[in-house]
Parts: C-alpha cells; sequence; structure tokens
C-alpha cells in the first residue's frame, strides 16, 4: 500500500516546527514515531498534503524525575519508557502499560507523546495519564502551556491542541509514600488493540483507606474514559471486596463501548467491571509493598 | 528527496519520493530482497530490519526517515561466506517451513541477543511477539534462537 504523495519536512528545532504547522493548518500532519500515522496514510484514511518530521528536534526524549514530578520526553519510544529503571521502580502502572502497546517492535518506534496525541480512545497510554493525573505541556507559535490530560482528549483523534502547538513533555505527578499502580489489558493477541482494558493508579492512608485514586479506561467509548464515578465511591473507604466491587459496578456504567469483531456492548461492559476489580487489587497489593 | 544511508556497512545513495516506504527502497530500489513484505500492515514482521540496531517494520517507516542512519538486513548476517549462528540455529533447530517470517525472525532475534544473551524460552517468545510464523507454531523458533544463544556464549557452534 502507497500513501497519497506529500512534502516532507525535518525542522530542526522547535521553533521551525510549530512555525511550519501554524503556517501550514490542517494540511499538515506531525510524523513522531510514525506507527499509527502512517499505517493511517497507506490506508489513506489520513492523506496530509505536509508531514512535518519532528525525530530531527533535538532534547525530546527523555525519562526523569525531578521536582516531585516524573517528566517524559515527547519524542521517548515506548521501549525506553519500558526499560527506564525509574519506571520499573516508581510507576508500575506506567511499566505495565509500555509493556503492552502494540508488539516490542512497534515499541521500538512508537513515542510517549504519540500515542496521546493521536487520541485514538484504543491507544493506551491515555487512560494510563488519566488515572495518574498526568499533564502534557505543549509549544506553540505563542509559546509553552499546560494542559491536565483530563481536558485534554475532546473527541475521537481530537485533543485541545491548537493549530500550531506540538506536545513535547508528560508529567506524571511523583507517586506518595504507600501508592502502587496497575494496568490490565484483554487483547486477542499480542499488537492488539484492547477489547477493553483499566488503568488504575491509588495511594492508601491510615487503615488502609484509599486517599487518593485514579481509573481510566481503554477502549470502550469515543474518548479514553475517565471512570469518576467510580474513584469519588472509593476516596476516603477502606478498600475492602465491597468497596471494589462496588467501583468495578460503577466503572463498567461509566463505560460507552461499542460492539465489534472484538465483542458485543454487554461483554465489554463486563469486561470492565471484572478487570477494574482486579487492576484494583494488584495496584492495592503494590501499594501495600510499597515505600 | 536525497537519501543517503548505510546497510550493512555499504553507503547507498538513492533520490526518492518522500512518501516512498523503507522496504520498498530496500527491496525494489537497492534490490535487497532478501527483507520481505508479509501483510504490509504492521503486524507480521516479516520487513524487520534494523536501524541504529534496534529492529523496526520497515514498512511502517518512510526511507526518508533513515538519512544518515545505518541498517542491517538479513544479508548482513552471513560473513565471509559462513552463516551467522542464528542461521545455523534455524537450520539446526528446523525454526524454518516455508521461509517466509524468517528474515525478520533473523533481525528481531540478532538485536534481541544482543541485549539477552542467556534466554529462557519465555524470553525468546516475549521477543518474537510481533513476528508471526503462520507454518511452525514456534516451538522449533524458539528452539533455533535458544541454539544460537548457547553458540554465540560459547564463542562459535
Amino acid at each position: 500500500m502507497i500513501p497519497a504523495a506529500f512534502e516532507y519536512h525535518a525542522p530542526a528545532s522547535l521553533a521551525e516546527a510549530t512555525a511550519l504547522l501554524a503556517k501550514l493548518g490542517d494540511d499538515a500532519k506531525v510524523l513522531s514515531g510514525g506507527q499509527s500515522l502512517i499505517p493511517l496514510m497507506k490506508l489513506r484514511l489520513a492523506s496530509p498534503g505536509h508531514v512535518v518530521d519532528i525525530n530531527g528536534i533535538a532534547g525530546l526524549a527523555y525519562v526523569r524525575e525531578a521536582n516531585g514530578a516524573l517528566t517524559i520526553g515527547a519524542l521517548t519510544r515506548e521501549s525506553d519508557l519500558e526499560e527506564a529503571e525509574i519506571v520499573r521502580t516508581r510507576y508500575p502502572l506506567l511499566h505495565d502499560t509500555s509493556r503492552v502497546i502494540a508488539d516490542p517492535l512497534v515499541r521500538n518506534l512508537a513515542t510517549v507523546g504519540g500515542n496521546l496525541a493521536h487520541a485514538d480512545p484504543a491507544n493506551d497510554h491515555p487512560a494510563t495519564m488519566l488515572a495518574l493525573g498526568a499533564e502534557v505541556v505543549a509549544h506553540g507559535p505563542r509559546g509553552e502551556r499546560r494542559i491536565p490530560v483530563a481536558s485534554f482528549f475532546t473527541g475521537p483523534f481530537e485533543t485541545a491542541l491548537e493549530a500550531g502547538e506540538i506536545l513535547t513533555e508528560i508529567r506524571v505527578p511523583a507517586p506518595p509514600a504507600r501508592s502502587g499502580g496497575a494496568y490490565l489489558k484483554m487483547e486477542r493477541k499480542v499488537g492488539d488493540f484492547a477489547t477493553a482494558a483499566v488503568a488504575v493508579q491509588l495511594t492508601l492512608g491510615a487503615g488502609d483507606v484509599c486517599a487518593q485514586v485514579g481509573i481510566g479506561l481503554t477502549n470502550v467509548g469515543l474518548t479514553p474514559i475517565k471512570a469518576t464515578e467510580a474513584e469519588a465511591a472509593l476516596r476516603g473507604k477502606p478498600l475492602d471486596e465491597s468497596a471494589i466491587k462496588r467501583a468495578g459496578e460503577l466503572a463498567a456504567a461509566a463505560a460507552q463501548p461499542s460492539e465489534d469483531l472484538r465483542g458485543s456492548v454487554e461483554y465489554k461492559r463486563d469486561l470492565v467491571r471484572v478487570l477494574t476489580g482486579r487492576a484494583l487489587r494488584k495496584a492495592l497489593e503494590r501499594a501495600r509493598k510499597g515505600a | 528527496m536525497r537519501v543517503e544511508l548505510t546497510i550493512n556497512g555499504e553507503k547507498h545513495a538513492a533520490d526518492v519520493e518522500a512518501r516512498l516506504l523503507l522496504v520498498h527502497l530496500i527491496r525494489d530500489v537497492l534490490r535487497l530482497t532478501g527483507t520481505h513484505i508479509g501483510c504490509d500492515t504492521t503486524h507480521c514482521g516479516a520487513c524487520t530490519v534494523l536501524m541504529d540496531g534496534r529492529p523496526v517494520k520497515s514498512c511502517t517507516v518512510f526511507a526518508v526517515q533513515a538519512r544518515g542512519k545505518a541498517l542491517m538486513t538479513v544479508e548482513g548476517l552471513e560473513q565471509d561466506g559462513k552463516l551467522h549462528p542464528l542461521q545455523e540455529g534455524f537450520v539446526a533447530e528446523h525454526g524454518l517451513q516455508c521461509g517466509y517470517c524468517t528474515p525478520g525472525m533473523l533481525m528481531t532475534s540478532y538485536a534481541f541477543l544482543e541485549k539477552c544473551p542467556d534466554p529462557s524460552e519465555d524470553d525468546v517468545r516475549w521477543a518474537i511477539s510481533g513476528n508471526l510464523c503462520r507454518c511452525t507454531g514456534y516451538v522449533n523458533i524458539v528452539k533455533a534462537v535458544r541454539h544460537a544463544a548457547a553458540a554465540l556464549r560459547g564463542g562459535g557452534v
């Protein structure tokens, strides 16, 4: 399959890239890892007149923790996130997620920024970042701004990024003591999108009371879903089996899946219920072990 | 657009359209046909090549993105008429039947063994999970990769 012809741009700086994007408008697409964009272009579901390749811009690939936040450069490859020591030891939810995105070869090119900016509700990082309460940093012709992930996804494949803006960094709040997270994904085979997946991040208070919790749902709606009612039902309560069961039911009620080859509406909704329970239990176990 | 790159240690250059895929540059322009095209949809991994040491699906990379990069394809495995231990492993353990997926399996395994010289069966299955084989059921491919790993650790077969 051959993509439609386009003009290729390889800016060497962010300023050059944002100026180009502002000038070219809707006819331009940003090329990051390309593992979603290129397949779409080959299928001619996307036929941009201009492709702006940001891979030549230095300084956009890093994973580091400083001043109470984990910062991830947008061009960080998923495989580098997966292998980062800080992620493996301190951010189990991110580590879980990085290991089930597409397949190991795709992860060698796919980027964390691209996974979010593409805003496919089937992508895995959106739910993860919703659960973690992350922010993204956008660079545009008028400078830099931060956008909470909770208000980043405005529709299917649509984000709060404005014309000329590039997502440059993801900021995840560093977890307090006694925190844990987990990502559980049901997929038909390695490399498939989730039939459904659930991301959970929680922090325990005294007596194993749930001090803070975030729950994100993958591929069960037109956008990634933050299960706010399930979160509210858990906050301030002891994390016992009845609370976990109730949260699973509320998360299932928040899901808005559609039927496709991966399953019926009822099946996917029930998967959300079951996966939410399992993710909560796994996150709880990790939080208890956590420093 | 001008693309200059290195493949298996040799310099190549070509003038290409921006939309040309890397796999087509390798096969159709430079005539290195060891790299296969399978699904053409980023699933099967038959087109896997190493780009700056990392295995990637060359049907999902534009040729222009490989400017200045060092590539390795399956043709780069054999040295001075001698098969690479991975290739010998695939022969010894019957790691292929139709052979279509083999170039991709070899390149993925090559990069994997550099990072993980003594893999378990599970490690190998994890590493090749982006490469599909419709003949073998993977059992002999896993054996072949571990055969090669042992040979490489021993400094020769």
